[in-house]
């Protein structure tokens, strides 16, 4: 059960890390950075 | 670890994630290249202090982009996170989840630690997850529904930022006041009910709730130490019994069973190997 547990945790490790790369190579960091240099106004209430 | 060293750790990780501190004064939030990357609490990028993106406001963003990609990045993030340390990012890291750790500490006549419904409301923040940020958006004009109804630390940082910049007041409407009476009642229910926002309605806890039983740091039950006794039942805020689900969903991984176990029958592991079971005796907590 541990073991197979760990293997699990491990898939998803690299699948986190395949997927970042994926996005990173996408350029979708930089989407994420051009929407958290604003101010967000849905997030602040205003709409 | 005691309750000290856990509230010390999450007053730094609030801090280290909203270090951007003259933007209190200024008004003016951070822009540098730590907003590339997402924070794995709940702590809006619109605060003035952030450092770096929500992990949630960074999704929902990602859905609502009119060209729509999967959202392979804040994703990959944010199931990196999920994976390697599971709800411990609710107990030790998120900034909101400490506040609401503060105010449960305010006096108040009567705590109250389960009540009729509580666990059937805890599902809510799954429909939380799943509808309000993940699929609400697209039938509402690709409006980050969740962000903008819902979140209680967008609207903390609103006040935050309209503190400083005295023409955002002028900008608030209806919204806000709805999200503020959010706020409020977060804030309020805080101080009788343990962690109420992350109980029942966080959608990152209910996405990290989705990996407490594969992530790497688990707990771990000594089938031959313990004797059932009952106390970590007893003390964990979360009402969660360590013995028979050492790795619940609704666990945040806060140590208190673990710290309060007279038979030092419960600890950390990383990958299965134990981090620490030595439960601290001269640091117990007494049982309710």
């Amino acid at each position: 059960m541990e073991k197979r547990r760990n293997f699990l945790t491990a898939a998803l490790l690299a699948a986190a890390a395949i997927l970042m790369a994926a996005g990173v190579a996408m350029e979708q960091n930089e989407q994420v950075f051009a929407k958290a240099t604003r101010v967000c106004l849905e997030c602040i209430g205003i709409g | 670890m005691d309750s000290k060293k856990r509230t010390f750790i999450q007053a730094a990780a609030a801090f280290l994630q909203n270090a951007h501190i003259t933007g209190f004064f200024t008004g003016k939030i951070y822009d540098g290249a730590g907003k590339n990357i997402c924070v794995p609490g709940l702590n809006c990028y619109s605060c003035p202090g952030a450092l770096s993106a929500c992990p949630i406001g960074s999704l929902q963003n990602a859905v609502t982009a009119w060209k729509f990609k999967f959202p392979c990045y804040v994703l990959g993030l944010m199931i990196f996170f999920g994976a390697a340390f599971g709800r411990l990012i609710c107990g030790f890291l998120c900034p909101f989840g400490f506040l609401q750790d503060l105010l449960f500490k305010v006096p108040v006549p009567k705590k109250l630690r389960s009540f009729r419904g509580d666990a059937q409301l805890r599902y809510l923040k799954y429909t939380v997850l799943f509808i309000m940020v993940l699929i609400l958006p697209f039938a509402h004009k690709f409006t980050p529904v969740y962000c903008k109804y819902l979140c209680p630390s967008g609207t903390l940082s609103g006040i935050l930022l309209s503190a400083a910049d005295s023409r955002l007041r002028s900008l608030f409407g209806w919204i806000f006041t709805w999200k503020a009476v959010v706020l409020t009642a977060v804030v309020l229910t805080s101080m009788a009910v343990f962690r109420p926002f992350c109980k029942y309605l966080c959608p990152l806890g209910a996405f990290y709730a989705l990996f407490n039983r594969v992530s790497a740091v688990r707990l771990k039950v000594d089938g031959e130490k313990c004797v059932r006794c009952g106390v970590c039942a007893r003390v964990c805020d979360m009402a969660v019994n360590p013995v028979i689900s050492p790795n619940h969903p609704e666990c945040i991984r806060c140590g208190q069973c673990v710290r309060c176990c007279p038979h030092e029958a419960i600890g950390f592991t990383f990958a299965s190997k134990p981090i620490r079971v030595k439960a601290l005796a001269e640091n117990q907590k007494k049982p309710k």
